[in-house]
């Protein structure tokens, strides 16, 4: 086997085709769309080239200000709940339900296989109001309060936005820690155990630090799939009341395919990219430094 | 371990890199060369921009549009059967939220087909379609194979003052009013409104009966500022939208800032019922046609539910047309209805050969009977031939298309596609009185100088 990796050619051989399906579908575009940021126009009036003026526009651009916010505040925001409760799941099947918890796991992880149009077209019809009000209403009624239309406010739409993320996707987080859980040595719990550390002492001592480095995968995981949430606030609220929902992600598409202006959508994009890149370098940095020392 | 852990650290950043990349690249899209290369220039010598014929008659439709494709093919089959046997009819249809994307792309790589759905601002002399030759002006073509008196009069003036030329066919040709049901308005003791208060004083009315009032679809934008537009138009005079096209006149003037007002008036005071921002079009036209709605602004492609005995609950006798009423005081009047024809659908002068012409001729000719008799369509082309029994509410509409003799547009139809899309978007910040008339109004006129 060595002798095969230590062949030159067939390295080459392996990895060529693979390689340029790489490079023609990601590296070219990726390049492409990068010189497109500095043009303005589109494929049929033509492009012109702008020099930094998209990114001065990007910077001025209220409606692109805002849709960094959003992105970064929906990321945060579901992040943080979506890796905390996904944690806590992993804790419950590990420790609480051990042996019993496929059931629950699957239960649990089973919204993460529904398309996120369906989900959010389930989730409208759980809180609408009028003349089809859904269930959320009803129960809101049943306690005396008047029928909410979340979708018509920004707080209201966002928060739908969040639950309905988490709802989908805990599973999936709370699958992953918990094979991280897995691979903690029963005897290191076992002798914590003994040295009297139960509970939440157990956790913030032995369980977190050994579970680190699979908790800031899925941070990092986590972050860079909702900095680059589309289809879900696309799906139930169109980004909308006006433009308060609308991410990073939706204005580009906007941009780029109803304006017809690739030039700005690319700078866009490019924003985007950076915005992702930071967010992964800020979780990675501290933690490259925790496993040095 | 230091060395391990900074390479291991540089593999994952570059994996997380290059998949959040990934993002990038799609907006990149596909750049196949630049300016017209794809377009023709056969239009300006050769008088009627005769092209060449493709292999095929080829139509690019909407998905959401259906009846096209099966007028057409009926023509094809039997009135034009010998125009289809000597070039044959093949659709293609992409999604209507597509199209701006899909025909810039076709246009660039030279690939239109001969006949095509397009986005409005691009078929306008100063779009990128009809600034660039890439779709035919038909007037002179039509009138040269003499079926230009297929176009009606009306239509080609809605045509006209949509697109700016004759580049679209006018498949369709909608007015637009209130859609009302005539027995709640007779249990409210009410006759049908003749102005804008009394139209309120009827909601109100209905409101306090336990019925949704106007049932309009806020999830789709436009049923709502359409609601303002013809506020607008009434209260400022139909030339109202070309003044602020033209800088003649700015949407934050305050007789504009009134319809914004006025909107807003109406939701907040319930007139537009409960959860009225999440309705979507279906569900107010069951509301409407199952009688829990008195009434509800649309067009005259609603005809086609209102004829569907089982969709319309009420009966077709008791839904009643009735236009945008006056504003008092106002330049406008009920009169004029807006009306449109329409999604654009172009013909591409390239493929607009011998056989190609003969197919257009043929349809010009013929669509119009044809659209009537089988769908309940009303279109923009003539009839020519017999028309067997219309259904009520379609006489109805069919006599006030011949009686009119001025037509305004809607809200959004002069505007940018940038400000289309804010003014729609925006609405619903507008009605759950989140933002100002004044504020909608001077955002959306802020969008208009920047995209001018």
């Amino acid at each position: 086997m060595s002798r095969v990796f230590g062949d030159r050619k067939t390295i080459l051989i392996l990895l060529l085709p693979t390689l340029t399906i790489y490079v023609m579908l990601k590296v070219i575009p990726v390049a492409w769309s990068l010189g497109l940021s500095f043009f303005q126009g589109n494929t049929l009036r033509g492009f012109e080239f702008v020099g930094i003026e998209n990114f001065q526009t990007f910077l001025s651009d209220d409606a692109a200000l805002n849709s960094v916010w959003v992105s970064v505040f929906f990321a945060v925001v579901v992040t943080a709940a979506q890796v905390t409760f996904g944690y806590l799941l992993a804790l419950l099947y590990v420790f609480v339900l051990r042996k019993g918890s496929a059931f629950v796991r699957t239960a649990v992880f089973f919204p993460m296989v529904l398309p996120t149009v369906a989900v959010s077209l389930l989730f409208k019809s759980l809180i609408a109001v009028g003349e089809n009000q859904g269930p959320v209403n009803d129960a809101i009624n049943a306690f005396g309060g008047e029928s909410v239309e979340f979708l018509a406010s920004t707080s209201g739409t966002m928060t739908i936005a969040i639950v309905m993320t988490l709802w989908s996707s805990m599973g999936f987080y709370a699958v992953l820690l918990y094979t991280g859980l897995l691979d903690i040595p029963e005897e290191v719990v076992e002798s914590a155990r003994m040295d009297g550390a139960t509970g939440p002492r157990l956790v913030g001592y032995i369980i977190i630090p050994l579970s680190l480095p699979i908790l800031l995968s899925s941070i990092i995981f986590s972050l860079n799939a909702t900095l680059k949430v589309f289809d879900s606030l696309l799906a139930l609220n169109n980004g909308g009341p006006g433009t308060t929902t609308a991410p990073l992600t939706l204005y580009m598409y906007r941009t780029a395919f109803e304006y017809a202006e690739y030039g700005y959508g690319s700078t866009i994009a490019l924003a985007l990219t950076l915005l992702c890149l930071v967010f992964t370098l800020v979780v990675f940095r501290p933690s490259s430094k925790r496993v040095e020392d | 371990m230091n060395i391990r852990t900074r390479r291991r650290t540089v593999a994952v950043a570059s994996t997380l890199l290059v998949s959040s990349l990934t993002l990038a690249a799609c907006s990149g899209g596909d750049d196949s060369g630049s300016g017209s290369d794809g377009g023709s220039d056969n239009g300006s010598d050769a008088g009627t921009s005769i092209g060449t014929d493709a292999d095929s008659f080829e139509v690019l439709t909407a998905n959401e549009n259906p009846t096209l494709r099966e007028q057409l093919d009926a023509l094809a089959a039997n009135q034009c059967s010998a125009e289809n046997e000597a070039l044959p009819l093949e659709h293609r249809t992409i999604a209507q939220g597509d199209t701006v994307q899909q025909i810039t792309l076709l246009a660039s790589q030279g690939a239109l087909p001969s006949h095509f759905i397009a986005g409005t601002d691009q078929v306008r002399p100063t779009g990128d379609l009809g600034g660039g030759d890439l779709v035919l002006d038909y007037e002179e073509a039509f009138t040269e194979a003499g079926v230009w008196e297929n176009i009606l009069p009306a239509a080609s003036s809605t045509v006209e003052s949509v697109y700016g030329q004759m580049v679209s066919l006018p498949y369709q040709y909608n007015l637009e009013g209130f859609w009302y049901n005539k027995e709640i308005l007779a249990e409210l003791g009410l006759e049908e409104p003749q102005s804008y208060d009394e139209l309120v004083d009827a909601a109100d009315a209905a409101a306090e009966a336990g019925y949704i009032p106007i049932a309009q679809s806020g999830a789709d934008g436009w049923p709502l500022t359409r609601l303002m537009g013809l506020y607008i138009f009434r209260n400022v005079g139909p030339e109202a939208m070309a003044a602020v096209r033209d800088g003649e006149a700015s949407l934050t003037d305050p007789e504009y800032v009134a319809g914004a007002q006025a909107l807003q008036d109406l939701a907040l005071n319930g007139a537009l019922g409960d959860g009225f921002i999440s309705r979507t079009g279906d569900q107010a036209t069951a509301a409407l046609l199952s009688g829990q709605a008195l009434m509800k602004y649309d067009g005259t492609w609603l005809l086609s539910a209102v004829n569907d005995a089982e969709r319309n609950e009420v009966g077709e006798d008791n839904i009643g047309f009735m236009p945008f009423p006056d504003v008092s005081g106002g330049q406008g009047s009920a009169d004029q209805y807006p009306a449109n024809a329409g999604a654009a659908m172009a013909i591409n002068p390239e493929t607009y050969g011998p056989l190609t012409a003969d197919w257009f001729a043929c349809i010009a000719e013929n669509y119009g009977e044809q659209a009537l008799n089988e769908a309940g369509v009303l279109s923009g082309f003539a009839i020519n031939g017999e028309v067997g029994d219309i259904p009520p509410a379609t006489a109805d509409i069919q006599e006030r298309i011949s009686s009119i003799d001025e037509t305004v547009l809607w809200f959004e139809a002069l505007l940018d596609s940038e400000s289309n899309s804010l003014a729609s978007t925006n609405v619903s910040l507008l009605t759950n009185g989140d933002m100002t008339a004044e504020e909608y109004m001077s955002q959306l006129q802020e969008s208009i100088d920047s995209n001018r």
